[in-house]
């Protein structure tokens, strides 16, 4: 278990964590969401002993990992964001070192070694100088170095940068697998690797910790909403008439009217899909639904209008208007940009210029 | 701590840095033994390790530039650092391995006096004790370079840093002799050094305050005893000076034939003191 409080730290001047406290329980799969600089690494340096803070503590299954730190540090293992490798070793030897050092005997370490090469398929190239391997098995050296001799805790930072789509796949099964007797802790500002791998998600923004929660509680708990986007061959009267008269939708706005086809957007209630009851009725008018597509609120939705909060809310202290008044505003605007993109990655562009613009 | 020192002994020799260090002594210390002892017909090992020290500003940067810079650069120190070893058994198992290096060199050494006994009479005592001195001289200066090794990512920085400091050790005795005897000539140098520690003080803290009380406590305390007891101030900056260079120690043990256990005493001391510095300059690394 770790529990972090109220961790600050400071480079200079630069406040880059504004008192971060976590903790976070055993044998579960948790992910470090937030975007580039949020803050991620440099949580996960001070977790590992790797930093000191500013100010704030961290305790490793009880042990505070500056006071006891060789007993707090025995039970992590650590992949930093650039694998820690030294170049003129070969992987098996590099591992032997690394087992040695965190005080490994002659027999577990052999199995050891043997055990994580073959978990991490190293064995074709055990015995190559690092330096001469490709980016994928370098990070796979990593991850082999962090889960040696079994510690409770794995930590990875950004562990599938830089790995081809099967070796991510490779990983990710090995993480998942890694999740079912440890903790693993893994950072990412990739959404669909975190939502695929983790089960817990801790989302930093700007040195805050925005939320964290399960991806299920995180979905529904901060909107849990449903959208529906069609387009409809009529006129706008009578698709009014009809939208009006159904049961299930809750809102609905013409995003455009041009020529005979209408685009709308409705605001469906999350508890049933919906779109089955839309077909049938607009058959039933002789109304002919040209497109039609659902949407639910993503993580990633979730994760922008987070963060796009924080980022706000970080401006309205400087300009001391009260936090509540912005934090609605962002939520406002995130609205607004959802609305107005189709698919989430029009979203996210049009938060960030909407930010820009009004900086 | 035996990891560590494994894989650093290790390493020396597969990226050569080792073995040059070796040739690099070894290379002189057969040009100078043949000048002196065997073209000389010198029966004294001890007088050409005298003029071999110099290849310590040389090969001991070679030697010492890798041990903490490139880890840096490379951010393996991320590694050394999430270990459970421990920063001041990393440090040993470095510096462990650094001595190794360098007492490989003085073994061969070793055989010098012995081959010179076969043709004469040798003094082994006087040989051997001026070759242990050399060894902790060594020692002493790997200690120093370590620590050096610490304050940058660049190896290349790092080994002229060292190879600077080493020379200015080396001419300290000679620099002091420019420095008047006078009371009022070591008053000022004294004052000098005060605001030299204050700055570094502010370098590695940040905290003016604090490097203005230590570089004012400093000075009042030169002052006052420069009015309380002026003949004390008297020449005491340039036997400071003579005081802290490690080569002179070494003559006393090469030229004078006397086993001078206060020269022991203080490149034990040397070493101590370098080696703490450079775990606490890795300890203070994660604080920034």
């Amino acid at each position: 278990m770790i529990e972090a409080k109220n961790l600050v730290k400071r480079y200079g001047t630069n406040e880059a964590l504004h008192g971060i406290s976590f903790k976070l329980e055993d044998k579960r799969i948790y992910g470090f969401l937030g975007p580039n600089g949020a803050g991620k690494s440099t949580t996960m340096n001070i977790i590992t002993g790797c930093l000191a803070p500013t100010d704030g503590e961290v305790t490793v299954n009880g042990h505070d990992i500056f006071y006891e730190a060789s007993a707090a540090k025995k039970c992590i293992g650590y992949l930093p964001e650039q694998p820690p490798l030294y170049n003129d070793m070969t992987p098996a030897e590099y591992l032997l070192y690394v087992g040695r050092a965190k005080g490994m005997k002659k027999e577990a370490l052999e199995n050891g070694v043997n055990d994580v090469i073959e978990r991490t398929n190293l064995t074709p190239v055990a015995d190559r100088l690092i330096k001469n391997l490709s980016k994928g098995y370098r990070q796979r050296v990593g991850i082999a170095q962090a889960i040696l001799g079994d510690p409770d805790i794995i930590i990875l930072d950004e562990p599938t940068v830089g790995l081809d789509p099967k070796q991510i796949i490779e990983i990710r099964e090995l993480i998942r697998q890694l999740g079912e007797d440890h903790t693993v802790i893994l950072s990412s500002h990739i959404l669909t690797e975190i939502s695929e791998v983790c089960d817990y998600v801790v989302i930093i923004s700007d040195g805050y910790v925005v939320a964290s929660d399960t991806i299920e509680n995180l979905t529904t708990m901060f909107n849990g909403r449903a959208f529906v986007d069609m387009t409809v061959r009529a006129d706008k009267q009578k698709l009014s008439q009809t939208l009006d008269t159904f049961d299930g939708i809750l809102s609905y706005e013409i995003v455009s009217d041009e020529g005979r086809d209408i685009h709308a957007r409705l605001e469906v209630t999350p508890e049933r899909d919906v779109r089955e009851d839309i077909f049938y009725k607009f058959a039933e008018q002789r109304l002919p639904i040209i497109a039609m597509s659902y949407e639910e609120t993503t993580l990633e939705k979730v994760f922008l209008s987070l963060t796009a909060e924080s980022t706000d809310t970080a401006a309205a202290d400087g300009s001391e208007e009260s936090e509540d008044s912005a934090e609605s505003d962002a939520v406002e605007e995130s609205e607004k940009s959802d609305s107005d993109g189709y698919s989430p990655i029009f979203g996210a562009d049009n938060v960030s210029e909407d930010e820009g613009g009004n900086e | 701590m035996f990891a560590q020192y494994k894989k650093e002994l290790k390493s020396y020799f597969c990226n050569m840095t080792g073995a040059v260090f070796i040739a690099l002594v070894l290379i002189l210390t057969g040009v100078f033994a043949t000048a002196y002892n065997f073209k000389g017909r010198y029966p004294m090992f001890e007088l050409a390790l005298n003029q071999i020290v110099f290849v310590f500003f040389l090969a001991v940067p070679i030697l010492t530039m890798r041990s903490f810079a490139e880890e840096r650069s490379t951010k393996t120190d991320q590694l050394l650092y999430s270990l459970p070893l421990g920063m001041p058994r990393i440090v040993i198992g470095k510096y462990l391995a650094m001595i190794t290096v360098n007492a490989l060199t003085v073994l061969v050494m070793c055989l010098y006096p012995l081959i010179l006994g076969r043709y004469g009479e040798v003094n082994y005592l006087m040989s051997y004790s001026a070759l242990l001195a050399y060894f902790l001289l060594g020692c002493a200066l790997i200690a120093i370079g370590m620590f050096i090794s610490t304050l940058t990512e660049s190896q290349v920085i790092s080994a002229v840093i060292s190879c600077g400091v080493f020379i200015l050790l080396y001419f300290l005795p000679a620099i002091s002799d420019f420095i008047p005897d006078s009371a009022s000539a070591s008053l000022i140098c004294f004052i000098l050094l005060a605001v030299i520690i204050g700055l570094i003080i502010y370098q590695f803290i940040k905290n003016s305050t604090v490097s203005i009380t230590v570089t004012v406590l400093l000075s009042c305390a030169c002052v006052i005893l420069y009015f309380v007891k002026s003949e004390l101030m008297e020449g005491l900056f340039p036997s400071l000076l003579q005081h802290l260079s490690l080569f002179d120690r070494l003559y006393t043990f090469s030229s004078y034939g006397i086993f001078d256990v206060t020269g022991i005493v203080y490149y034990l001391t040397a070493i101590c003191l370098f080696v703490y510095f450079t775990v606490r300059s890795m300890e203070k690394r994660r604080l920034s």
